[in-house]
């Protein structure tokens, strides 16, 4: 298993440098545009844009910026932010613990409540609660995020009264709320409809008659038969989820004034600071792909006839 | 027959909902001329800026006092021509891709199936971004960006069908008797997969229209003054608490529009496939 | 019934289902019973509702579209079917076990077989966790797996479907029921799994004194293991009899049929062997059964009459009992 971890994390390498490739060409196609848009709308010298080209290197070719780019990165160094007199590697170091808080705290939210609504609803299939509890989590799966994050701001902060509207705060609780729940009700409703069909399909098994057959008890099948192979089946989806969180933080994000990795590149993508959009893209991406090696990890240990060499 | 299909389609609930939400959006989008009581951008009125609904204007007005359910309904153009075209664009890239990489093998396969497997562990909002970030804010951007985005998993239907299909022993036949591949792409291996790239192109639409509205939402997509639900939710967060009606009915219509595309995609799924939609 | 030592007694038992496209009667009105000590088999072609009579026994019917309408279980002169649901699980595993037909399908892959074995034990008796893993290696012992110690901390992939159908009777056995169901046990395993699967199923019988329900479409595997035999068409039963009176006298024109569609050993003609026959038409929809006889659109004796009057057993004499007019008719002679 370890072999197989390590394999895993050597195949990331390729994607990476895959991954790097596309969007150092799609960012750097248009050269010297990045000097222009930091000057903004006010007319610069030709002399000040040839300096400042001259300062972040852009007056090189594309080729030779290319192959910089990659031996810094391959020394796991990002660059230099062209408007922030900082580090990409520390700009984003700073940003990545809110983001990462928010995006787990959504995360545990959509596991502890989509996971046991799917169950409930699965398993009083086709009653009123279960309807319900499906049309709520088809609702949730077409809730656009920002507008989730808007109401509940109206209702429980302009209203209630309960939260902040937005903000971090000194990284306390209170301000966590609001943006968790934005985030993760959408993920939530897709696992509790993952999950439901996951329990129906599991129930169908013809293991879960042999245990009836032997005089377990409904709840004694559910817990230690159904569950269990039902996690098997929603794993990927879990997976998954978590990775497309990682990516709507983004907008969660900016919503809320949250001074996380997504305000960053969205701020970062306004002024072309090309560099640090670069580095939180791949952050991201690279997030996304160490979830995935996790889900597989994990398979490993709850499913036994999956044995990684 | 035509009674029976007509009993199948009718029993599922999720089906019908979706088919009727997604006609009155559509209608909403083809008639909005006459459909709204205003003209979305020139019947401003700082006079009646930030009205709460009312008799005269039912959704209310925004703080330029232009009319929020004119606007409503003229963004339904937006979302829906975005989402259509950029899925349209998607469902052309995918299915070309997979033909590609069907027919042609060797490296043309793994050059594609590598691009694919790249594009299906980036988030597709993150991807959309990162086109933005290339080509600066603006509709015919975020078309582009949409349209480059979400075409995987159609490549990889059409990929495997070309695949299973050369197993056939009448496509064999039909080869040896020298019939191109032209030609059986279009009997054997397109007939094949437009249900299920109806599906995926149903709920690529749902996706590419909740994407839309969160670009413009951040600023980046549908630019002002043309009217955009995203765009529309943006200008209502810095006002939030003095006019809430202007950030609710743009969210609804989002909201309804995906709900109806989602329901009218699974269900559809459900129709064809009762067993696949389990999973 | 004139017997003392009747183990099971079904009266009357109707399980219907209830579908959106209409009403199925899988089990309509069966009566049998299962004597101490006795091999009972229910023969038929699928989905004739021989299974659904077994889970009907079973209390495991699939809900909620199955339902029992109808009818009488008796188990040591009690009707289950009058028990609630927490003492059917009583019965379950501890009177009446069952094994099914899918042995790659009736574990559950995420267990060891050793624990799916003793939570079957821990279930039913009062024994400590280890008392019960004990038990459980000496029933893999008991049906033949090699090392069971270590098999039993094996998961079903591990094992093969002859193995797996050894753990099923394991799990069956394993709190030593008065009657064994088993639904198609050997039907898809190899033939000469099949045969070992059969020696030890009986060989288990004597040991543990238990009575076996064994349900099959394949008259071999009648022949055998069972004492009596229960011939069964579209929820009925049509024949009744000991294995003697139904393979050297059959009466019903369908288990004439059935015999007919089995190769026989030694059945040769100067023109070599006397041709198999199988049994034209199809199993009839059992959401459109008719008035009359169900099996009278394939039966090749059929009179106008069998079209539409029903006809109830007739009484052959030694137990052997049969559902056709053919019969009645000589008898009423």
């Amino acid at each position: 298993m370890l072999a197989y971890t390590v394999r895993r994390l050597l195949q990331f390498i390729p994607t990476i440098i895959g991954i790097s490739l596309i969007m150092f060409c799609l960012l750097n196609v248009l050269p010297g545009n990045a000097a222009l848009m930091a000057g903004g709308k006010r007319e610069l010298s030709p002399e000040l844009i040839e300096k400042m080209k001259k300062d972040w290197g852009l007056d090189k070719p594309l080729y030779v910026r290319y192959l910089i780019y990659m031996k810094d990165l391959a020394h796991g160094d990002l660059g230099q932010s062209f408007l922030r007199q900082e580090k990409v590697n520390d700009l984003l170091a700073s940003r990545i613990w809110p983001t990462l808080r928010l995006a787990v705290s959504a995360m545990v939210i959509a596991l502890t409540i989509g996971i046991p609504l799917g169950f409930f609803s699965a398993l009083r299939q086709g009653t009123w609660g279960d309807s319900a509890s499906m049309i709520v989590a088809v609702s949730g799966v077409a809730m656009p995020q920002f507008w989730l994050g808007l109401l509940l701001m109206l209702l429980f902060s302009a209203k209630m009264n309960w939260f902040p509207t937005s903000g971090y705060g000194d990284g306390d609780f209170i301000h966590l709320v609001l943006p968790a729940i934005t985030l993760g009700l959408g993920s939530m409703a897709l696992l509790a409809r993952t999950t439901r069909a996951a329990v129906l399909e599991v129930l169908e098994e013809d293991f879960i008659r042999t245990a009836r057959s032997k005089g377990l008890s409904r709840f004694l099948i559910n817990r230690r038969h159904v569950f269990q192979n039902t996690l098997v089946l929603i794993l990927t989806t879990a997976g998954l989820q978590f990775g497309s969180l990682i990516g709507q933080t983004v907008i969660v994000e900016k919503l809320f004034s949250w001074p996380g990795l997504g305000s960053l590149l969205v701020d970062s993508i306004f002024l072309r600071d090309i560099p640090v959009v670069q580095g939180g893209i791949l952050m991201i991406i690279l997030a996304f792909l160490i979830v995935n090696l996790v889900v597989d990890l994990l398979y490993c240990v709850i499913d036994p006839r999956i044995k990684y060499q | 027959m035509k009674d029976t299909i007509y009993k199948k389609i009718l029993r599922r609930k999720n089906l019908v909902v979706g088919i009727i939400i997604t006609l009155a959006v559509v209608f909403m989008a083809i008639f909005a001329p006459l459909m709204s009581p205003y003209h979305p951008i020139d019947d401003a009125d700082l006079m009646v800026s930030d009205q709460p609904p009312s008799i005269e204007f039912l959704f209310g007005t925004d703080e330029q006092g232009r009319d929020i359910l004119s606007r409503v309904i003229y963004g339904a153009r937006v979302s829906l021509s975005i989402g259509l075209l950029s899925q349209a664009m998607n469902t052309v890239i995918g299915v070309v891709l997979g033909l590609l990489a069907g027919f042609m093998g060797k490296w043309w396969d793994d050059i594609i199936m590598g691009l694919t497997n790249i594009m299906l562990s980036i988030p597709s909002l993150v991807f959309a971004l990162a086109i933005m970030a290339l080509l600066g804010p603006g509709l015919i951007n975020v078309f582009l960006a949409l349209g480059f985005t979400n075409w995987a998993y159609t490549c990889r239907i059409t990929r495997s069908q070309v695949l299973s299909s050369q197993e056939l022993n009448f496509v064999k036949a039909a080869q040896a008797l020298g019939y191109g591949k032209i030609r059986i792409m279009f009997t054997q291996i397109l007939p094949n997969i437009v249900g299920p790239i109806l599906v995926i192109g149903t709920l690529g639409v749902a996706g590419a229209i909740l994407i839309e509205a969160g670009l413009s939402f951040l600023g980046l997509g549908t630019q002002p003054p043309t009217p955009s639900w995203g765009g529309m939710l943006a200008t209502a967060r810095e006002q939030l608490f003095t006019s809430p009606w202007i950030s609710i009915f743009p969210g609804l219509a989002i909201f309804i529009t995906v709900l109806g595309l989602n329901l009218l995609g699974d269900g559809w799924r459900d129709y064809m496939d009762p067993r696949i939609s389990r999973q | 019934m004139n017997h003392d030592d009747v183990l099971l007694n079904v009266r009357g038992l109707k399980t219907y289902f209830y579908t959106l496209d209409g009403i199925a009667k899988a089990v309509d009105g069966m009566s049998f019973y299962l004597d101490k000590g006795e091999t009972l088999a229910i023969v038929g072609e699928s989905g004739c509702g021989k299974s659904i009579t077994a889970l009907s026994i079973m209390g495991l019917v699939p809900q909620p579209a199955g339902k029992i309408v109808n009818g009488k279980i008796y188990l040591n002169n009690d009707d289950i079917l009058e028990y609630p649901e927490s003492k059917m699980q009583d019965i379950r595993g501890d009177k009446i076990a069952m094994i099914f037909q899918e042995p790659m399908t009736s574990l559950n892959p995420l267990m060891t077989v050793g624990s799916q074995i003793s939570e079957m034990i821990l279930r039913h008796r009062r024994v400590t966790k280890k008392e019960s893993w004990e038990r459980s290696v000496s029933m893999l012992e008991k049906v033949q797996i090699p090392s069971p110690g270590r098999r039993a901390k094996d998961y079903p992939h591990q094992l093969s479907g002859g193995m797996r159908q050894r753990v099923m009777i394991a799990i069956a056995l394993s709190c030593n029921p008065q009657i064994l169901i088993a639904d198609e046990p050997t039907t898809a395993l190899d033939v000469t799994i099949q045969a070992q699967i059969l020696d030890l199923m009986l060989r288990l019988k004597q040991d543990y004194e238990t009575s076996i329900l064994m349900i099959t479409h394949d008259l071999g595997v009648v022949a055998e293991v069972a004492q009596r035999i229960i011939v069964m068409y579209a929820g009925k039963i049509i024949e009744e009899g000991n294995v003697f009176s139904i393979f050297e006298n059959p009466r019903h024109p369908y288990t004439k049929a059935l015999l007919k569609s089995i190769p026989k050993f030694g059945n040769r003609t100067e023109h070599g062997r006397e041709p198999l026959q199988e049994i034209t038409g199809i199993v009839p929809n059992l959401y459109k059964l008719g008035s009359g006889c169900s099996f009278c659109p394939r039966c090749k004796e059929a009179m106008d009459i069998c079209k539409i009057k029903d006809v109830g057993l007739t009484d052959l004499g030694n137990g052997h009992r049969v559902r056709c007019l053919l019969c009645k008719s000589k008898r009423e002679e």
